[in-house]
């Protein structure tokens, strides 16, 4: 839970759209929705490696690993119990 | 026209990733700077930004790294600009620091090198006027960040002939371009559109119409814009949309492009959007 919530307040506070009471599910597709931009998905990916300390190597550098919170989360915990 | 050498001027933000673009799709890149610092930027770009490219575009996800920096050489002279097939030119919008990189081009590359300008602003015409061919200049207005933002918006010239603007396209649509053909005129489309929609938009805040969440919110759900033109505003930087509203004033001399009273404070009071962490909106720096 505390990973999830870390991660949503992340991208909660690099939105694009700045309308109050803007909403997004844990499986919402941020990209897709429009709350991010492309240049938000390198910043991502430096935030993640450098905060949760692991290495996104080629095989999941796929942007459906980082489109929801979920996905995000998961990524981070499969590379975690994967170097552990 | 086989096009194998690109010879990237200026690597800066955009000159960096259109050699990364281009190294991506096996191009020979030769990227050129004077400054060594911005070189290693650069160096230091290519290799974190490739990972975006890779994130967001399957057709290169066999490359690797090492392949990216077998393509590019980097360098502070022109030694090697007789081998370019075409030169991507990128560095800042000034026509006078302009002027004096194309009179040192057309000395180095050869009789058949075709030369893109990546501006949003200078006339095409204008830097064809510096060059013995100016059938063979042609403008490619690139977006941002350009390995993942297909649209090109190219320009044409009073004098760029067919032939190279048929091999613009070509080139282009080998890298996973779209190119839009559009002629030459102050702020092309883009930006002549753009910043008249941003400045109406900030008069309207400025008249008390609509907050600035209102106005973006009317746009992204109305319109269907990605975001709305105060938050590419504070994106792009509001001292940026400042200036290119005073060139398409001048150039026009049309008082529809005068930057809205607020505009001006806000950029005095250096309110710059997002890089200054306020501008219509508040950003986490």
């Amino acid at each position: 839970m505390e990973l999830q919530a870390k991660v949503r307040s992340y991208i909660e506070n690099n939105l694009v759209v700045f309308e109050e009471n803007v909403q997004f599910s844990d499986d919402d597709n941020i990209f897709e929705r429009g709350f991010v931009n492309s240049l938000f998905a390198m910043k991502l990916l430096n935030y993640i490696e450098q905060d949760f300390g692991i290495t996104v190597d080629n095989e999941d550098l796929d942007i459906a690993n980082f489109s929801t919170v979920n996905n995000i989360v998961s990524l981070i915990e499969k590379k975690r119990s994967g170097v552990s | 026209m086989n096009i194998q050498t690109i010879a990237v001027v200026g690597a800066g933000v955009m000159g960096t990733d259109v050699a990364l673009d281009l190294a991506c799709y096996g191009y020979n890149v030769i990227l050129k700077d004077i400054d060594s610092e911005a070189m290693d930027r650069a160096r230091k770009k290519i290799s974190n930004d490739f990972k975006l490219v890779k994130m967001v575009k399957k057709d290169v996800k066999s490359r690797t790294l090492e392949d990216v920096w077998g393509q590019i050489s980097f360098t502070s002279d022109y030694d090697r600009f007789g081998e370019a097939d075409f030169v991507i030119e990128n560095i800042t919008e000034d026509w006078e620091a302009k002027r004096k990189v194309y009179r040192e081009l057309r000395e180095v590359c050869s009789p058949d090198t075709l030369y893109a300008v990546n501006t949003s602003c200078i006339s095409i015409t204008k830097v064809g006027s510096l060059m013995p061919d100016p059938e063979k200049v042609i403008g490619m207005h690139f977006m941002n960040p350009v390995p993942v933002k297909e649209l090109v918006e190219v320009i044409r010239g009073e004098h760029t002939s067919d032939e190279t603007v048929d091999v613009s396209r070509h080139f282009l649509e080998s890298f996973k371009k779209v190119p839009v053909i559009v002629n030459d005129f102050p702020g092309f489309v883009t930006n002549r559109v753009l910043m008249l929609t941003i400045n109406e938009c900030i008069w309207s805040v400025q008249d008390g119409v609509a907050e600035p969440a209102d106005v973006d919110k009317i746009f992204r759900l109305g319109f269907g814009h990605k975001m709305g033109p105060l938050a590419t505003a504070d994106l792009i930087g509001l001292d940026t949309i400042h200036h290119s509203l005073l060139v398409l004033y001048d150039s026009y001399k049309d008082p529809k492009f005068r930057p809205c009273p607020l505009l001006v404070k806000m950029v005095d009071a250096g309110y710059l959007g997002k890089k200054s962490g306020k501008g219509f909106f508040q950003y986490h720096l």
